[in-house]
């Protein structure tokens, strides 16, 4: 493991983009999708995010776990633009967001963590606010809407008022919204949360057919182990504000167990996700994460969902 | 920590699977281009108007129920007034002179209500996610204003109607009436932008309720809505003197009414008025994102 990033991380930051990762078609380095270097972030005397270095290649999907209060949706609320961070912490394709929030949000489709779909408007007229703030022409708008409307298999409930969708159906709603404009980088705060099992896979059925036809790049948070391990290529356990583990989920597994097999007495029993998450995250309820706003957030959208 | 970045996933699984996908999500591949200066905000304006029709499409309830109110003052204050005499209007009835009133009123009462509407837009993650779109903070606020222009327009066409049905004698030039258009759109625009500047300040829902009581009423008084300014005492002719409604009643009148106004003056307070209003709320906004 990596130490913890030093305070003040803005001054040793690069200031060429980080090029780690695959080489483009051309044989050129692609930049990170994203690269975070000693990321911070402090609401009042709580450090929210507390050096977080982190960078996701472009193509993969890219999970990011670990326990309520553990700074997931504040790094993403950083890396969208919505909280301001210092030039240097965060880019997004080469971009920093400190200095180039336009041209980030335009690579971005982003899938808050609350359900945030116009119940007052329908689903088309949900998708083609998106579209036209995205600055899709007249021309391509109607045509482009039903495309992203189709991708999440809501075409037939198109034209029903938001307010009448059920709770997989309001997510998949806003991924249409994210997807309409074409995003290089697909940004979901826990998309599954709340919903039945059915309807979970139905969401990652979607994010993986629009994924291998547009080749996008995917970063998500949950906090179903099980989805993690099927469908993201690496995850990253979180904790207090920075990544304690890293790695693809069959690396993550192997490793404890091979820990727990070296310990004394240890044994040999498979291991899950799961438990690569107790283990980063500590057994039982923690003191300092998961205070009560955050269950009290997490249960407001679970219920908004059910 | 393992820096190993992992071998990427095949793109797609195999030729057929990929071209029908092609055919299903063609635009999906590309992202459209990018619009560029002026037509940002033209473009904005136009998604956030839009959003409003809509809207009102779908529920109709909420023109019906702000219907209501003009009407009362129109029917009661005005018909009453009208036979004391009581208020000086320059020898037209008073119900004549208090429709452009109720009018800006009217249309007020909505703006107010859009600080309210942005913060409920936060706390449903509506405005989040607008704040993740290629849209400057002053270009969603410009939207946001003009779109309480909107609907406070076809609001002022039902108190219009209404008053016309109640036998006020209003013009109906059509280039006077594009004129009352601009005056309710401007107007709109500053007090929206001024409730949504104060919800940038408190950021609750409850705050800014009371703050909206508290002010929309002192706002109605101390204007020309009710009675000619001549009529007040001194210290309210000077709030009246400084409140954007009063300009945009003046034009009203003058318009609709044919009394003497001071246009120029009037169109120049609303102008200055909403873009200092946009100004206050889109440095405000940021607050809400947090
Ligand atoms: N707007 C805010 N004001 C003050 N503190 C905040 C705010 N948002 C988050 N925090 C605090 O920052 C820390 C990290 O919160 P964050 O929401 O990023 O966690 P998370 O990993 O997304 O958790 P969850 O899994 O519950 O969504 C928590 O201690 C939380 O209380
Ligand atoms: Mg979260």
């Amino acid at each position: 493991m990596k130490p913890p990033g030093t305070a003040g991380g803005a001054t040793e930051a690069t200031e060429a983009p980080a090029v780690t990762g695959a080489p483009g078609a051309a044989g050129v380095p692609v930049p990170d999708a994203v690269a975070c270097s000693a990321l911070e972030y402090a609401f009042g005397t709580t450090k929210a995010v507390d050096g977080l270095d982190l960078s996701v290649v472009p193509g993969e999907v890219f999970g990011l776990l670990g326990p309520n209060g553990a700074g997931k949706t504040t790094a993403i609320r950083c890396i969208t633009t919505l909280l301001s961070v210092p030039a240097g912490m965060v880019r997004v394709f080469g971009h920093d967001v400190a200095r180039e929030r336009m041209a980030v949000r335009r690579l971005l489709g982003y899938v808050p963590q609350q359900l945030s779909a116009d119940a007052g408007l329908t689903g088309r007229e949900n998708v083609a606010l998106f579209a036209r703030v995205f600055d899709v022409s007249r021309r391509e708008r109607a045509e482009r809407v039903a495309q992203a409307l189709d991708a999440v298999g809501l075409t037939d409930a198109a034209d029903r008022l938001g307010k009448t969708y059920s709770g997989g159906m309001v997510r998949r709603l806003e991924l249409a919204q994210a997807l309409v404009s074409a995003p290089r980088l697909l940004i979901l705060d826990e998309p599954t949360i709340g919903l039945d099992p059915i309807a979970r896979t139905s969401v990652w059925e979607h994010i993986n057919a629009v994924r291998s036809a547009t080749g996008m790049t995917v970063l998500v948070t949950t906090h179903y182990m099980d989805e993690a391990d099927q469908y993201c290529d690496r995850v990253a356990l979180m904790h207090r504000g920075r990544i304690h583990a890293l790695g693809t989920p069959q690396e993550l597994r192997d490793d404890l167990r091979e820990r727990r097999r070296r310990e004394p007495g240890g044994s040999d029993a498979a291991t899950t996700l799961e438990d690569v998450f107790r283990d980063v995250a500590g057994s039982g309820l923690d003191d300092q994460g998961g205070d009560f706003r955050d269950v009290r957030s997490t249960r407001r959208t679970a219920s908004r969902v059910g | 920590m393992s820096a190993a970045p992992a071998a990427q996933r095949p793109v797609s699984a195999d030729g057929t699977s990929a071209h029908t996908s092609v055919e299903r999500y063609g635009l999906l591949l590309t992202a459209p281009p990018a619009r560029r200066g002026w037509r940002v905000l033209a473009a904005r304006v136009g998604a956030m108007c839009a959003v409003e029709l809509q809207k009102l499409r779908h529920d109709r309830t909420e023109l019906y129920t702000r219907a209501v109110q003009p009407a009362l003052w129109l029917l009661i204050f005005g018909e009453t007034f009208t036979r004391i005499r009581a208020i000086p209007t320059g020898g037209i009835p008073y119900i004549d002179y208090l429709a452009p009133g109720i009018i800006a009123q009217s249309a007020m009462f909505i703006a107010i209500f859009y600080g309210i509407m942005i913060i409920w837009e936060r706390d449903a993650g509506i405005l989040t996610k607008l704040l993740v779109t290629p849209t400057p903070r002053s270009a969603l606020i410009t939207g946001k204003a003009f779109a309480a222009g909107v609907k406070a327009l076809i609001q002022a066409v039902v108190v219009i109607a209404i008053a016309a049905v109640l036998g006020v004698a209003l013009t109906w030039n059509p280039l006077r009436l594009l004129g009352v258009a601009a005056a309710v759109i401007l107007g709109s625009a500053f007090f929206s932008c001024l409730s949504m500047s104060i919800a940038g300040i408190v950021l609750t829902r409850d705050r800014l309720m009371g703050i909206g009581q508290a002010i929309t009423m002192p706002l109605f008084f101390a204007s020309n809505a009710l009675y000619p300014v001549a009529v007040m005492p001194g210290w309210l002719q000077a709030i009246s003197k400084v409140n954007p409604l009063s300009y945009q009643v003046d034009a009203l009148r003058g318009l609709l009414l044919g009394t003497h106004a001071h246009l120029g003056m009037d169109y120049l307070v609303l102008v200055v008025a909403a873009a200092l209003g946009i100004t206050a709320a889109s440095a405000l906004l940021p607050r809400l994102a947090r």
